[in-house]
This record gives C-alpha cells, structure tokens and sequence, in this order.
C-alpha cells in the first residue's frame, strides 16, 4: 500500500471484495431457446420458460457452461465435476418463477486468483468461486404503475467473486479492469459496462489496522464504469471511517453509486433479512463434466492479456508500456502480432504504427481493430518498405492513408502513385543544385553562420522531390553543397 | 353405429382397431362418449371443461385413414385428460381458483404425442387442487363422485380421469402421480393406472406439484391399454432435462401373461400390521393367483418405508411451495380484485391467498417451512438422504425379486365428506404408494376384487427401474386370472 493512501485513511485499512456479473455471449438463454440480443422491443425475447408458464421446464446452455469451464480455467480456477443448480427463491414482479436459478454450495468454478498491474506494481486477488445463473427481468417504475421487461430474464450469467484481499479504490478498479480484458480475451462476455453485460457490484468495509477480523461490509451496486468502481469505493470507504469517528453504526446494507453525485445511497431505508431457502432445483441435473472436456478447453485456451504483454517485451523487446496498449484486447494483439510477422521482424516500428496512426485512425473513425480497412499484412509489408528503404517514413504516412480510404496493398499504391523513394545520388544533387541557385540570400545567411537555414533548405528539397527523396541522402548531399564542397 | 362394437365395454385397443379398420369411424365413437359425458358427468362432476375441437380431431383421424395413411397407434381413441396438463388453447385450471381462466399458449409433451399417435382429447378432469390430495375433494369445480357409488370419493388426485372411464366415459385417460396420485384413484374405481419410472415421460408442459417425484402415466380398462398409451408418450423430451434418453419398448406388442419362475416379493413391512379385512383379502387372492400361474413368492424387507409418508411430504411439500411460487397474480392467474392502495407485498398475499385453497396452502406453508434456514438440515436434507436410503433399500430388495406386489391403499374409497377435515389421516392413507415416487420405480394398480359393499380394491405391483415390461406381464397375469373383477360394472353403466 503506498504511503499516500496510508495518510489518507489515517489507522484504518480498507477491505474490499468484488462480485463481477459477466453475461455469457450465449446466443439463446441460460435455460431456453430465446435469443439473448439486445435492443429487441420490450418482451419479444421471450418464451414460456422466461415466463415461468406452468408446466414450463428448464434446459441448461451447454455452451454456457462451456464458457463458463474457459473462464474458471483462465482465473486459475478447479473446475467442479459435478455442479448443482439451486433455486434462490424471493418474490419480485421481475423474478417470473419465484425463484432465481443460480449456484449455491456447489459452483462450477472455485479457488482461482487473478494477477494484475497497479503502477507496475504485480498483484493478486483470489477468486472465491465463479457460477453460473440465470438473470432477471428489468423493472421500471412510472408513479402509479410499474412496467416489466422480461428479455433480460433467464440470460446467463457468471457471477465471478473475489476474495477481501483489495486494498484500495485503484486496486478495485484495475482488478475490475483485469477481469473485464480477460473475458473479452476469452470471448465469453462482450464486456459492455453500459448494456449491464458487465457489471461490478462492490463489498466495502474498513477496520483498524492489524484488526483480524473483518468489521460490517456494506455493498455497492449500480456502478458502471471502472472510473466509477474507484470513486464510488473511495467515497465509500471515507464514509464508513466518518461513521466510526461520529460513534455511527455501519448497518449491512446494499448501496447505490450516483455517479452525478459522487456519492452512494442507502437502496433501502432498512435491509430486509432474506431467507433464499435455496435448495437443489430437482429440474436439472447436476452439470457432469469430464475431464476430457476440461482439457479440451484448456488446450485451447488463449494466452492471456498479462502473460502476452510479458512476452510481449522479451519477444519484441518493446517497452513496457507499448506492450500493455498492445495486449489490451485480443484483436489488438493478434493484429500487432501479424504486423510484425508481415514486416519481416520490425517490432519496434510495428508497435509504432499500430498504436499511433492505425490507433488513432481506428478511434476517429469508431471503428474496432477487426474492421480496420487495413489488414495486418497490409500494414507489415509496408513497414519493410520502410526498412527496404523503398519509401521513406514521410512516404509511409501518405501510403497509410491511401491503404485506409482504398484498402489497397502498400506496392500497389507506391506503384500506383509512383511515391518510390527517390535513392538517385544525381537526381537528388540536381535537386539541390536548382534550390540552391534559386535562394541565393538564404545561402549567404547560412555560409554566414545561420545554420537554422539548414532546415529550409531539406524543406525546399523535398518539395521539390516531391517527398520522395531519401531523407538520409538529402541530409548528406545538402550539408556537402551548402558547405561548398 | 357398428353392432360388433359395444362402446361402453370396449377398451382402448379394441376401440383402435375397430376405427383402424373401418369397423367406426373416429369421429362416431368421439360423439358416442361426448354424449356420455353430457349425460353422466353432472352426476359424476370428473370434467372441467370438454374439448370443443375433439370432434373436429376424430374427423382428421378419419381422414388419414381414408387416405390410406398411419392414424397412429392411439388412432381415434378419446382420452380424457387431467387439467393439470397444458393444452394449447384449451383451459387448463389445475382445479384451481388461481388458473380459473388460464389458456396455455403451448402444449404438454404428453398431450403432443398422444394427438400426434391419433388420440382425442376429449376434455379436462378434475383433480385435487395442483395434485394435492387423495379424494379429489379439493377442487375448484367441487368433489369428484366414486361411479361405483356416488357418495364415495373417487380417490385422487387424479380423480376426474379414474371416474370418466369408471363412468365410461372415456375408454383411457391420463393422471399424474406423484405419492400415488394414479393408482389410487385407478384402485377405488376398478381400473389400470400405472405410474412410469421417473423420466419416462416428459414432464414438460404438465403443471409441477412435486418435480423430483411428478409422473404423469396411463389409465385404462386393461393392461394392454396402458401399455399402449405408455408407448405413445413415452420417450425423451428436448424440453424436460430429467426425462430419459431410453429405449421405449413396444410393450402392448411384447406383453404375456406368463408369470412361471417370476419371483414376486411381498415386503414383509407391509403386511405386518392389520389390514382392512377387504383389502388384505382382496391382496391375498391377488397373490394365490399369481401363485397358481407359477410365480414364486418371496419375502422382501423394506424397514426404511416406514419413513416412507413423512419423508414423502417434506420432499413433496419443499418442491412445491417453491413451484407454486410463479403464481403470484402478475402474468397470468388470479390477481386480486382488492389491490387500490396496497403495496407489492399486499398484492401478493392477497391474491395467493385468495386463488389457492386450503391443501394448497398448508402444503406451501409446510414446504416453505421445511427450507426455510435453520430447518433446512432437519427437515428437508434429512429427508432427501433418508429418500436415498429408501431407494437403495428398493434396489436390494430387487436383488431377491423380479417385481414387488403390495396393497395400493389401506382402505377401499370412503365417503365424500369423512376425511376431509383430517388431513393426517388422509396423508398416512399414502403409505404404499409414496415410497414407489421416492424411489423413482414405475408402479401400477391392478384391479384385484371388491369390499363387502361392493366398492373395488386394486393391488400395487412396483418393478425394477425402466422394467415396465415385467410389471405388465404380471398385471396381464392377474388381469386373466381374475376375470371376474373385470365382468363388474359401476351402477351407472
């Protein structure tokens, strides 16, 4: 822990742990054959089993729990051959059955941890237990009336839950970050914090530094996005240490954030005790999984955004930081990867061009990096014409652009536009000779001891070449003729 | 209308083959029961609501065989069905207050099959409130009457379909049974009623009471009946997780009535204490009769059944106050007419409270009490691993016998009114029938004799896990051998 958030909770230590929602990208639901897309018109993505018909019966998404066997592999997570469904029973209008399906004393996925970076700083976080369950429906309230939506009811979801080993708000936040790029690596969960397929509800509580036991945690809800994960847990941690300075009672209790308010509020006036009375759903089947299965899964498991960026920097000797922006998704690395392989080796200058122009053109234009215009050998062919010394940087650029509006090969459009890198030594001299015989009072400056004019001159060169002359032959032959050699 | 054919007598197949071969036509033998039903039933009270369409189902039965094609196994017979299975479009009420104007947008897979074998519904019976009860007493539509004497219950839950063939007014139905709900109504009205093993049939679109132990299965007049209709809806459902991926076997073709060297175990546990003098004699006879056809009578040991009822009615009550929770008055079902002003919870209990009837809520409030937290270990685990031990016990005892015999019901059907008010009572009157549920083992009552008064007593045969076919082979047996049980008919016929 650095020694500014020390000061900043004085003696108290801060306890946090994080229930993550991951949505399955199921195409149908947890237990039946309804489509899970979004943005389709209120409860049209429904049928009898999301209704909770009489006599309707739940199926279980075996891709579901395929997903859901990848991600407890990549957290580090055993594997449970034998898990159980339970029914988590409570009224609400939008709880159609009376009962959520979820996973109680027997989950999928258990006994994982999570590594990631805080300023460098290597840290981990254990994972409790990961299961599977079905979502709600979505309620809104209009005065008089309330509405339902049920498209929302019976989605799969992995609920991944975290140890209390988080210190901090940042801690929190980069952890929710690490686990939000692993299940997009994984291509489970698309991670969209704003559709609620990605949601971090947060268990804070404070206590007294070397205090063993843990004091009343209060838990957050309704944050959706990692900036607001940090905030809303630092708000929430200076509020508890504020309660036991007043000689105020922490009362466990769900909260909510209010980003526009930078502040979390109590969801009910008075928690009410709740008793699921989960027991087995004698609908299913326990979920058997052999081992086969398992390894099958693991065997094929991608490698994950930490360890890539590791290798990363030794592969490719790129910086450090170059090796996280490149890791940050799957596509981008893959992207990057075949970048380099198409450039013949060029790592550094790969890396470069990704994540200055490409980066930026992909961020103008709202594009992801699979749409990009440019493909990746696209890209690598047209560094190695820079490394052949076939076009020049400056060239590169021109040429980059052309690839993003056409989509053409590199050769092509050097060919096309005839931007080949002039290396002529003679055509480059005559070059210079022209722009030096048409600036003849920049020349007496420059002799005279001006050597800033050394600038307007490459400038007047290249002009003249069109950009198309080698840089390094300007630079040399121009220092010669201005010297009068 | 064909002289060869009396209608009121026939069974199932014969019906079948009669239509099949032209002898009737479908749509006459569905018009000769919609008449019984219109005459019969507001003495008998078995139907909920009558399928407006049967006839319309029959004609197309009809059709396909004029075209020369496969009408089905099931071709023109009319089934009654027990309201607790989903018919698409058609009411389907559980005899509830809470489904009183509830129209399924889907079909059971039991109701699917046996239309696509040929069958017609010909309307909905009556049953005790979402299965619950042992008298068919408790329902919406008032109590079912016994046709072998209408001041008796009919047995229940699946009272409605065992009186509209006692009344002939349906040739075959289907129940449900989940602590003896088909046989028991099946041995009070002098018929066949056979529970499947559990996940023989689907239990998709069948309204859940209890779904560890809910089967539903047929009712008939004959062994080959309900060895027929279990053909036709029998069979893994892509829609019910704990139906069985195996072979459905043609049993209504492979049945004998050949019992020689068949070992019949008598679980010494049942027959230790006092009998009602009718049923125990009624059993006896059952058992000199497989006796004399060469069947081997051995004693088995069941002492765990003796937990059968009360573990019985933790697991069945746990599962049901949790299925019963969907209705809750906000899609469908009854919502209460008094919500101005009253909050969420309100709304609620008012309309729970107003849509269930008594069973119901005792058995939601047993059940919710037996998982609440702190109760959880004792009652409703405890009665799962005592459930298990049972099963285990039944597996051993079929180590030493091929099929099991037992009586159904402690006592023949009693008086409409006599038990009503002593739910004990009528709970412990399932002490034979539970334990098959428990165990998941098919089982089947068997028409076997009558009481001093006349009324009838089946006996309970119980067979190895997906070994229906023994079963059947016995009841054949029986069946054959005491063909004056089956020459009686109920006074309204």
């Amino acid at each position: 822990m650095s020694s500014e958030t020390e000061n900043r909770y004085g003696d108290y230590e801060p306890v946090i742990g994080i229930e993550i929602h991951a949505q399955l990208s199921t195409k149908s639901k947890m237990f039946c054959t309804a489509s899970t897309e979004f943005g389709a018109a209120d409860n049209e993505n429904i049928c009898e089993v999301d209704t909770a018909m009489p006599g309707a019966l739940p199926v279980v998404n075996k891709r579901a729990i395929e997903f859901s066997v990848r991600t407890g592999l990549a957290l580090g997570c055993d594997i449970r051959k034998r898990s159980v469904f339970s029914r988590k029973q409570y009224f609400y209008p939008d709880l159609p059955k009376g009962y959520q399906i979820s996973q109680f004393d027997l989950p999928i996925c258990e006994h994982g941890r999570v590594d990631y970076l805080l300023e460098g700083e290597k840290k981990t976080v254990s994972i409790t237990r990961a299961h599977m369950e079905e979502d709600a429906g979505k309620s809104t309230h209009h005065g008089e009336y309330s509405l339902i939506n049920l498209n929302r009811a019976g989605t799969p979801l992995l609920e991944i839950v975290s140890g209390p080993d988080i210190r901090s708000p940042q801690e929190a936040a980069e952890y929710a970050r690490t686990v939000h790029k692993i299940v997009r690596y994984l291509d489970i969960c698309d991670g969209n914090l704003e559709e609620g397929s990605f949601r971090c509800d947060c268990n804070v509580s404070v206590r007294k530094r070397g205090e063993k036991e843990f004091r009343t945690r209060v838990e957050i809800k309704n944050i959706n996005s990692f900036r607001f994960v940090e905030k809303a847990v630092e708000y929430e941690i200076l509020r508890q240490i504020d309660c036991y300075e007043t000689g105020e009672k922490i009362v466990q209790e769900t909260r909510l954030y209010d980003p526009d308010k930078n502040r979390t509020v109590a969801m009910r006036a008075k928690e009410e005790a709740h008793d699921y009375r989960y027991f087995p759903d004698p609908d299913l089947l326990p979920v058997e999984i052999e081992e086969s299965f398992i390894e099958g899964i693991r065997s094929a498991l991608p490698e994950l955004p930490l360890k890539r960026a590791e290798r990363f920097q030794q592969e490719y000797k790129i910086p450090e930081y170059d090796s996280h922006v490149l890791t940050q998704e799957k596509p981008l690395a893959d992207y990057y990867e075949a970048v380099v392989k198409a450039a013949g080796g060029n790592a550094k200058a790969a890396s470069n061009w990704v994540m200055t122009e490409l980066m930026r053109e992909l961020n103008d234009s709202k594009k992801q990096v699979q749409e990009s215009p440019i493909s990746a050998e696209h890209l690598g062919q047209m560094v190695a014409l820079i490394d052949k010394g076939t076009i020049s940087g400056k060239i590169a650029k021109t040429v980059f652009s052309e690839m993003w509006s056409s989509g053409k090969a590199p050769e092509v459009i050097v060919k096309e536009k005839g931007l080949v890198q002039i290396t002529d030594t003679s055509a480059i001299e005559k070059a210079i000779d022209d722009v030096i015989a048409a600036s003849p009072n920049e020349l007496a400056a420059y002799r005279g001891g001006k050597e800033k004019l050394f600038g307007f001159f490459v400038g007047q060169v290249m002009k003249a070449t069109r950009g198309q002359a080698s840089p390094d032959l300007v630079n040399q032959l121009l220092k010669k003729k201005l010297a009068g050699e | 209308m064909s002289n060869s054919l009396n209608l009121d007598q026939a069974t199932c197949s014969e019906i079948r083959d009669a239509v099949r071969g032209k002898k009737v036509s479908a749509v006459e033998v569905t018009n000769h029961f919609q008449s019984r039903v219109k005459t019969l039933d507001p003495k008998i009270n078995a139907f909920v609501s009558i399928n407006e369409k049967a006839e319309e189902a029959a004609k197309a039965v009809d059709e396909k065989i004029a075209r020369g094609e496969d009408p089905g196994i099931l071709a023109g017979i009319p089934m009654a069905v027990k309201d607790l299975l989903c018919t698409k479009g058609l009411k389907t009420t559980a005899s509830s207050k809470m489904l009183a104007n509830f129209i399924p947008p889907y079909s059971a897979t039991v109701v699917k099959r046996l239309e696509a074998a040929g069958a017609v519904t010909l309307g909905k019976t009556s049953l005790d409130e979402f299965a619950m009860g042992s008298s068919n007493e408790n329902a919406a539509t008032g109590p079912v009457r016994n046709p072998w004497n209408p001041e008796y219950v009919p047995g229940g839950s699946s009272g409605g379909s065992a009186a509209a063939i006692a009344a002939r007014m349906a040739p075959g139905a289907i129940g449900t049974d989940t602590g003896g709900s088909i046989r028991q109504p099946a041995s009070f009205c002098g018929l066949f009623g056979m529970k499947p093993t559990y996940g023989r049939v689907s239990r998709y679109g069948i309204i859940a009471f209890a779904s560890s132990l809910d089967q539903a299965g047929p009712m008939a007049l004959s062994t080959k009946d309900c060895a027929l209709i279990l053909e036709a809806i029998s069979g893994s459902c892509e829609f019910d997780s704990t139906s069985a991926s195996i072979e459905v076997p043609k049993w209504s073709e492979i049945l004998t009535d050949d019992v020689k060297g068949l070992r019949i175990g008598l679980p010494k546990e049942y027959f230790a204490e006092s009998m009602d003098a009718d049923v125990e004699r009624v059993t006896q006879e059952a058992i000199a009769a497989l006796k004399d056809r060469g069947a081997e009578i051995v004693e088995v040991s069941l002492p765990l059944v003796k937990h059968a009822v009360p573990v019985y009615y933790l697991v069945a009550t746990s599962e049901a106050s949790s299925n019963l929770a969907r209705y809750d008055g906000m899609r469908y079902g009854h919502r209460t007419a008094d919500a101005a002003g009253a909050d969420l919870d309100e709304v609620y209990s008012r309309s729970r409270g107003e849509g269930f009837g008594s069973e119901v809520k005792r058995r939601i409030m047993l059940g919710t009490y037996a998982l609440s937290s702190g109760y959880y270990d004792a009652f409703y685990q405890k009665a799962s691993q005592v459930r298990r031990l049972i099963r285990n016990e039944f597996l051993q005892a079929f180590e030493s016998c091929d099929v099991i015999l037992s009586p159904v019901s402690t006592t023949p059907a009693f008086k409409v009114g006599e038990r009503i008010n002593d739910p004990l009572q009528m709970y412990l009157n399932d002490i034979f029938t539970t334990s098959t549920n428990l165990a998941g083992l098919p089982g089947m009552s068997v028409p076997a004799g009558y009481s001093a008064s006349g009324l009838p007593i089946g006996v309970q045969l119980m067979g190895r896990h997906f070994d229906e076919a023994r079963m059947f082979n016995v009841s054949l047996a029986l069946e054959n051998a005491l063909g004056a049980v089956k020459a009686r008919r109920p006074h309204v016929i």
